[in-house]
């Protein structure tokens, strides 16, 4: 079984979805990695201890990368046996996978939280907010397209050395490929980053009003937590779209995870409900939240958490 | 300027979504409504209509029934529906979905496509990228914010850590976030109108697809075993009586992060 495995670099890195891919891969046969960016040693080194023998590099320049790569991997594929193909779930993943596989014609499973190959590839995602298990087994022409959820599997090095590095032309891609990246944003951030820290603190619509998600975040600094919320808060506009956990936004899977107001719809549980512990406060008894929680309070956030944060601070 | 919009009909998000259980497949009453996520879609069409005299048209493949979903688009102000309603496609995965959705909006001509991020009973996440490539266009995806002005679309792509401006010239494909702009209630006289709009219906094999190409048939993968994930086990649910939080005093000196 020949497993290729997509990343792409971001700051001298590769990127956590491809390390995490990776572990899986190499326990399934012989993996390749198709990787886009700078081309840093870092990377590449990062990627040849997760198991990666060769590293196909694809050098990027400002024009939106995805119909370039998608065209370029393609090639790859055609001049290789590639019986499976893995890509996380970021936008840049799901823009080449997406495009890559309407170019090979071949089909794509998303959400995946577990991937066999005994014979023919198989595939476990979780739907319904986690509740139910599919199992679906391809049954075309390799390769088979497997989008991965962030987290399924973790990261480990292997003892696999420097691996080697096959450099890529970018291809003349025409009218698919004009799309130019103009300028990137970095917002600022405070505190941990919200896809690694031990604690989350996570509000939702019950915060009640912009003006009041201090409550959240006086918490979260007590608690040297991340942030987090609902869907519903970032469409409100109270938070930054980064701080989203859920099937659009993060996941997440901290030792601790603090739900404030939060309904626990289906999308948002498929972000969280693998964290270690689920604290949740709600005024409504029969939010389904409470169905995933190890310890629920059913009252007004705005009497819980203050008193929570005060205690805390007491100590 | 022609603007595509691909919407979906789902199932009531709020009754429990069901499987049947010889096809594995969702369950689909006769009346299913637009998927929430599509409006954003249809509210971008519009805006982008209503400053570049353009004209909206909404795609759907969908299995016949009341059509409300559609009805609900076309009552916030698009122009036009055409839906592909075919029994051969039941049971299709994303990628025939997006060659039967591309075959459409070539067919009729298009500068600009949108849609939705992932739909929300089947969210592969991948449909609109898989439309690009087949109708040849850039891929602008996740935007959040959007603008259309001397045919270039240019939109800000949210990103992990913040958000990259991209533009591209038309005609290009588009995906839209939640929340990207606020959605417009159909007026009662756009539910009046709306039932006078037209609604064309193609089968697959309008649009040139073989039975053996689409649905199940097609598909390239077959669903072998739904099953429950375990429940985590039962929690601790207790009424706040003023001293509920020194509950999770306790709880987080136990998980040991305090």
């Amino acid at each position: 079984m020949t497993t290729w495995v997509f990343s792409e670099e971001a700051d001298g890195h590769a990127s956590p979805a491809a390390l995490e891919l990776l572990t899986k891969a190499r326990s399934i046969g012989e993996v390749s990695v198709f990787h886009i960016g700078a081309g840093s040693e870092a990377a590449f080194e990062e990627l040849g201890t997760h198991g990666a023998a060769t590293v196909y590099h694809m050098p990027t320049d400002d024009h939106l990368p995805s119909a370039p790569a998608a065209a370029a991997f393609a090639s790859l594929v055609e001049e290789h046996d590639v019986d499976l193909i893995l890509f996380g779930m970021d936008t840049t993943d799901r823009d080449v996978g997406g495009r890559l596989s309407a170019r090979l014609g071949r089909p794509v499973l998303g959400n995946a939280v577990d991937v066999s190959a005994d014979g023919a590839v198989s595939v476990t995602s979780e739907i319904l907010g986690g509740t139910q298990a599919v199992i679906t087994e391809f049954t075309g022409p390799a390769p088979a397209l497997v989008f991965v959820r962030p987290k399924a599997f973790a990261a480990e090095p292997s003892d696999g050395g420097s691996p080697t590095v096959v450099p890529v032309a970018t291809p003349d891609f025409g009218r698919s490929g004009s799309a130019v990246v103009v300028e990137s944003h970095v917002e600022e951030s405070e505190g941990p980053d919200l896809e690694a820290a031990a604690v989350v603190v996570a509000g939702g619509r019950g915060v009640g009003a912009e003006e009041k998600w201090a409550v959240v975040e006086d918490l979260a600094s007590q608690l040297d937590a991340a942030v987090g919320a609902t869907r519903a808060v970032i469409d409100a506009g109270w938070v930054p779209a980064r701080l989203q956990v859920g099937q659009t936004g993060k996941t997440v899977k901290p030792s601790v995870y603090i739900a404030a107001g939060v309904s626990g719809a289906m999308q948002h549980l498929v972000g969280m409900k693998d964290s270690g512990m689920i604290i949740a406060v709600n005024k409504d008894a029969e939010a389904p939240i409470f169905a995933v929680a190890d310890l629920g309070i059913v009252g007004d956030l705005h009497q819980v958490l203050p008193k929570l944060t005060e205690a805390l601070k007491a100590r | 300027m022609r603007i595509a919009v691909c919407v979906k009909q789902i199932p009531d998000p709020a009754t429990p979504y069901q499987l049947a259980p010889d096809t594995h497949r969702v369950v689909r009453p006769n009346d299913q409504v637009l998927d929430d996520t599509d409006r954003f879609g249809v509210e971008v069409g519009l805006q982008i209509a209503e400053g570049n005299e353009g004209s909206v048209t909404l795609f759907s493949m969908s299995p016949s029934g009341s059509l409300q979903g559609i009805r609900q688009a076309l009552a916030m102000g698009a122009d036009k529906a055409v839906i592909i309603d075919d029994a051969n496609l039941g049971g299709s995965d994303a990628l025939t979905t997006a060659r039967v959705l591309a075959a459409a909006i070539d067919r009729e001509g298009f500068d600009l496509v949108i849609a939705g991020t992932e739909s929300t009973d089947g969210y592969s996440g991948v449909v609109p990228q898989q439309i690009a490539e087949l109708l040849d266009v850039p891929s602008l995806t996740f935007a959040r914010k959007v603008d259309v002005a001397d045919s270039v679309v240019r939109i800000e792509q949210q990103t992990s850590g913040g958000y990259d401006v991209v533009e591209a010239p038309l005609p290009a494909l588009l995906s839209v976030t939640s929340g990207v702009v606020e959605p417009r209630y159909p007026t009662f006289k756009g539910i009046m109108q709306a039932k006078k709009k037209p609604i064309d219906t193609l089968t697959a094999d309008d649009l040139g697809f073989t039975t053996d190409q689409v649905g199940d048939a097609g598909a390239g993968q077959t669903i072998t075993s739904v099953d429950a994930v375990p429940a985590r086990e039962a929690g601790e649910i207790v009424e706040d009586d003023g001293e509920g939080y020194l509950k999770i005093v306790a709880l987080l000196e136990q998980a040991k992060v305090i």
